[in-house]
């Protein structure tokens, strides 16, 4: 297989940018954000999902095909949740947020 | 070519007859893997479906319940893991160059970290009973308000994390696979498949996990 080999450099910097984003993601639960707290962790653990998803799980350089598989695997998972979610909250059976 | 395609058979005793070459069997046994990944991917996103409606649903008593997560022992388990999942993609690195010595030591590395996990993850699980906040007919609850509501948010916990548990003992057997294969001199820089899509599947789990932790430990704390 003529796999092109990752430099240990890049993994290493990619392992400590998640170890980093752990640290921060528990300093920020300490601080009182209200609603915002929710999107800050929800953030970064989109973001070090990411990074596993990109560099240790190789999706950049994957084949088209495969990055298809992954992004409508995602993609249905976003309709059963913001399908679930929007059903609960327009017949009042939830709180929605308060703009709604 | 066909004298080449001849050789290139004989060569690799792994490609089997179906594939063109290699790189496209290697492709396929990807393509599979993710697509096994996605179904766990709604395995999993049921859940979380579950505990957003839950935690929307019993605000009071999630706040109430937040107390009993332990975010300094989630936050090393976090770490635990993410060392894991890097210990993992060295060994598939080490395959790729086709260094036998240090594969093993990574792969037993990762061993090593997971079952860390699992160890720590016991002495909560462990706390829990002590405390009596197992859902079922021995379940206490300091504050009665939330004695039915608490019980289905501990519920929901001891799925979700039970469940990534079990993936991680599941991930701990495959590894322990790769190791045996690995020694026997299964594995060479041309063909190293397995190596490959057990790391996908460590790192999906990992993946779940980088989710599961502020869901459960972080974001009640300051409701």
């Amino acid at each position: 297989m003529n796999h092109h080999v990752v430099s240990t450099r890049l993994y290493t910097a990619v392992f400590i940018a998640l170890l980093a984003l752990t640290v921060t993601t528990v300093a920020v639960s300490k601080v009182e954000l209200g609603e915002l707290n929710l999107v800050v962790a929800m953030t970064i653990a989109v973001v070090k999902a990411m990074l596993v998803v990109m560099f240790f799980m190789d999706v950049r350089r994957a084949s088209s095909l495969t990055k298809l598989f992954v992004i409508a695997g995602l993609f249905w998972m976003a309709i059963m949740l913001v399908f679930l979610v929007s059903d609960y909250v327009s017949r009042g059976w939830l709180p929605g947020p308060r703009w709604f | 070519m066909a004298h080449s395609e001849a050789t290139l058979v004989a060569s690799n005793s792994n490609l089997r007859h179906h594939f063109d070459d290699t790189a496209q069997q290697f492709e396929s046994s990807t393509l599979g893997m993710w697509v096994f990944l996605v179904t766990e991917i709604m395995f999993f996103g049921g859940m979380f479906g579950a505990y957003t409606v839950y935690r929307q649903l019993y605000p009071d008593a999630f706040a109430s319940t937040s107390r009993f997560m332990n975010v300094t022992i989630g936050a090393i388990n976090t770490a635990v893991l993410i060392c894991s999942s890097f210990t993992m993609v060295l060994a598939v690195r080490s395959a790729q160059l086709g260094k036998k010595k240090a594969l093993i030591l990574f792969l037993v590395a990762t061993l090593i970290l997971g079952c860390v996990f699992l160890g720590v993850k016991y002495t909560e699980y462990h706390e829990k009973w002590i405390d009596h906040h197992i859902p079922g007919p021995y379940f206490q609850y300091a504050d009665s308000r939330y004695f039915h509501q608490a019980q289905i948010l501990f519920f929901l916990y001891f799925a979700m994390t039970g469940m990534h548990a079990i993936h991680m003992i599941v991930g701990a057997g495959l590894l322990t696979t790769l190791i045996v294969m690995a020694a026997r001199d299964r594995f060479s820089s041309a063909w190293y498949t397995p190596v490959e899509m057990i790391g996908l599947y460590w790192h999906f789990v990992d993946i779940v996990w980088i989710f599961l932790f502020p869901l459960l430990y972080l974001i009640g704390h300051t409701k």
